[in-house]
């Protein structure tokens, strides 16, 4: 495919390797992909079977999926299941498990439940069924954030009034701050989030290097882009630098998205405080609609539950969102917990650390290598 | 595996894949107390369905192989392949084809699976009150044009009427029988390390072909359903490889799906080269776009085919010169390890696992 297929050659990877393999040399170093997107190429690619076992690549919180803890999966079902609800939300939260199942329970219980793949088609949906009111489930990082926003601010313009949102966008600096501020690991860098900072560019991660000494490269989703941006972070330790690049410069700019970055500002502000997966509560880590917004915020139309609903005691994905334990280490990972019963969150999107590493990444080492050296004639 | 030498942490990580082979390898359990959408995607769930529910009740050894169809010897000796499926797809017309092409092509297929050459088929109608005659009438014209190139009869049916709202238009299930030729052995058990994986052509036109005709995804692309009758070219594909030694049709759950059968079945690896999987570019593109892996996507027109590794050349040939076979390939080989698992070797030498597909979001394809 156009586009795609240049950053998946070959040649260029075994280059790519052999730089790597160069330069980590005996030290090990441990870096984390912020992004869910980074996590599902690595397994999905078999990178970490090409790595060198000096580089160990832990996986972040930048799943939007896995973030949204238990309750607020509760306040969605109990939207879905109210009177001439139509529920839209994105594929991958159908799967996600509350306290008493999922949305896909609900819609088997008979609740209106519909996947989309834009906030946009949720609004389409509310235009061509006026007797219903449509709701959509917004989730996400700085990358789906404007195109929920650019909907709230079409839905205003229409004048639609049977269309809500119910809003849990997160941002991304918190959660690596508090990474960083947890005394649990211990990294050598950071592969920046790609898509989330076409939006917000590359200047908020500036602290990264300044105040905690980690370098920081802005990573792209294909196979190449993760073995290049692994090279830039060991290009830097080896010359002892430390600052934020973009390996991703075809789609990111340094300034990220000003257009993008002024509609959040009209449609959202930050809550003060917003509660993780895992994470517990981040102040100023979450977005709101703001008071002109009102009339399609789903948490101000609906009287939802609101419970905090503590995770099941033996899910650690606490632990695997903060790199501190690897998906395998979790103790129901695989058994007690898989794609099909998923306990946590991180099995059941497809930019899980634990869903990737289940259904790509599950073979002893020696076994991939050997397979990936053999080669039909 | 055990010459080699691990690691601390890497042994202790292999202990943990060893504990979930382990526990994979037990019957799939049926928990839920509903049926979802899951049950019907082809994937674990439905496993665990038709295992729970199905064969539990039925149990019986033509049954409990779980083959496309099953495989009936007469009093005479003959053996007779024998199969049904039902068609529920929407939009009951897409590029390339209609629920009346499917409903044929289907019941065809998983005939010429087990290795029988298709002759009877039946099929009854489940029509919703307010079905147009005329829209009923070309659906019919379809099933009678495939049937006729398949070379098979539709001999007997049935109809039924249901109120408005309690089926969605119009439903068909065929039921079809083939008479298998006396040499032939078609068998997982047959399936040896070293053997080659076929491919009769590109994979995952039909499923992407339907999901974009559904319109609501506002994707436009050039992509056809690939439904056809098979038939035939397993006829050629066997006349070149006689030691053939399996054949599945990887219709819902893709070439992913049949594959991890395979692989449960023998015990056996299933390794896949990534750069060998026919795709047209379209249907590639339009899987990157969704995040849908296009191993997973539906095929109604195609075969997998496990050939022995000195037939394979004889078989890629012949089947090359069947208008169906234009862009049949080898896409792996039987692998003694890694043991009861699907492999795909990457682009670039890396290598991960096929899975079997969990919570297939592609609505109602077939």
């Amino acid at each position: 495919m156009r586009f795609v297929d240049e950053f998946r050659d070959p040649a260029a990877a075994r280059s790519l390797i052999a730089a790597i393999e160069d330069m980590a040399g005996s030290e090990h170093h441990k870096f984390m992909e912020v992004c869910g997107g980074h996590t599902h190429t690595i397994y999905r690619h078999g990178l970490e079977h090409v790595l060198p076992e000096s580089v160990e690549l832990v996986h972040g919180p930048g799943c939007p999926v896995c973030v949204i803890p238990m309750g607020r999966i509760d306040d969605a079902i109990w939207l879905a299941e109210q009177p001439d609800v139509i529920f839209t939300s994105f594929g991958d939260m159908m799967r996600v498990p509350g306290s008493k199942g999922s949305l896909l329970d609900a819609k088997a219980r008979g609740a209106d439940v519909r996947f989309v793949y834009s906030p946009l088609d949720s609004l389409r949906l509310a235009v061509d069924n006026p007797d219903k009111k449509v709701v959509f489930f917004a989730v996400g990082f700085e990358t789906t954030a404007p195109s929920t926003a650019v909907t709230l601010v079409r839905a205003r313009e229409l004048g639609v009034t049977n269309f809500s949102v119910f809003c849990n966008h997160v941002t991304i600096v918190p959660p690596i701050k508090a990474i960083l501020d947890s005394p649990d690991l211990r990294l050598s860098g950071f592969l920046g989030p790609g898509h989330v900072s076409t939006v917000v560019g590359i200047r908020p991660y500036r602290f990264v290097p300044e105040t905690f000494g980690k370098p920081l490269v802005v990573a792209g989703f294909e196979p190449l882009d993760v073995l290049a941006a692994v090279a830039m972070l060991l290009r830097q330790i080896r010359e002892g630098r430390c600052e934020v690049e973009n390996q991703y410069s075809r789609v990111v700019r340094p300034e990220g998205n000003p257009a993008a970055l002024a509609l959040l500002g009209q449609v959202f502000e930050l809550r003060p405080h917003f509660e993780w997966r895992g994470l517990g509560f981040i102040s100023q880590s979450a977005l709101r609609m703001r008071a002109e917004f009102a009339g399609f915020d789903a948490e101000q139309i609906y009287e939802m539950p609101g419970v905090r609903v503590a995770d099941p005691k033996a899910c650690q994905c606490g632990e695997v969102l903060k790199g501190v334990l690897k998906p395998w280490e979790c103790k129901v990972f695989g058994t007690a917990c898989t794609p099909e019963t998923p306990i946590g969150t991180c099995m059941v999107s497809a930019e899980g650390a634990c869903a990737a590493y289940y259904n790509f990444g599950r073979m002893h080492r020696e076994a991939a290598q050997l397979v990936g050296q053999s080669g039909l004639r | 595996m055990t010459s080699v030498h691990h690691s601390g942490p890497t042994f202790a990580e292999n202990e943990v894949i060893e504990r979930i082979e382990a526990f994979r390898r037990r019957r799939p359990r049926l928990r839920d107390e509903i049926v979802t959408l899951a049950h019907g995607a082809g994937g674990k769930a439905s496993a665990a369905l038709v295992d729970a529910v199905f064969v539990e009740a039925f149990r019986n050894e033509q049954l409990e192989a779980l083959g496309d169809g099953a495989v009936l010897t007469l009093p005479s000796g003959d053996r007779l392949a024998f199969s049904t499926d039902s068609f529920v797809v929407q939009p009951l017309r897409f590029p390339g084809g209609s629920i009346g092409h499917l409903a044929v092509h289907g019941t065809v297929n998983d005939l010429a699976m087990a290795g029988a050459r298709p002759s009877w088929i039946s099929a009854a109608f489940v029509l919703e009150e307010g079905f147009p005659v005329a829209e009923l009438r070309s659906i019919v014209a379809d099933m009678a044009q495939a049937a006729e190139t398949a070379g098979v009869q539709i001999v007997t049916g049935d109809t039924k009427v249901v109120a408005k709202g309690a089926a969605d238009g119009l439903f068909i299930t065929t039921a079809g029988v083939g008479v298998i030729p006396g040499e032939r052995q078609l068998s997982a058990a047959a399936v040896r390390p070293g053997d080659r994986v076929v491919m009769s052509g590109s994979m995952g036109d039909h499923g992407m072909a339907v999901m974009l005709a559904r319109g609501d995804l506002a994707i436009e692309a050039d992509i056809a359903s690939d439904t056809a009758a098979v038939s035939d070219l397993v006829e050629t594909l066997l006349a070149a490889a006689p030691s053939t030694r399996w054949l599945r049709d990887p219709t819902r759950g893709g070439v992913g799906t049949v594959c991890n059968e395979l692989a449960q079945t023998t015990g056996l690896g299933v390794v896949l080269d990534e750069q060998r999987l026919p795709i047209r570019p379209t249907v590639n593109g339009a899987c990157e776009l969704l995040g849908i892996d296009p191993l997973y996507v539906a095929n109604e027109g195609k075969f997998l085919a496990v050939v022995a590794p000195e037939e394979t050349e004889a078989a890629l040939l012949a089947m090359r010169t069947h208008p169906l076979g234009g862009e049949a390939a080898v896409i792996g080989e039987i692998t003694e390890e890694p043991a009861a698992t699907v492999a795909l070797r990457t682009g670039f030498g890396g290598t991960r696992i096929v899975d079997m597909l969990v919570g297939d979001p592609l609505p109602r394809i077939c």
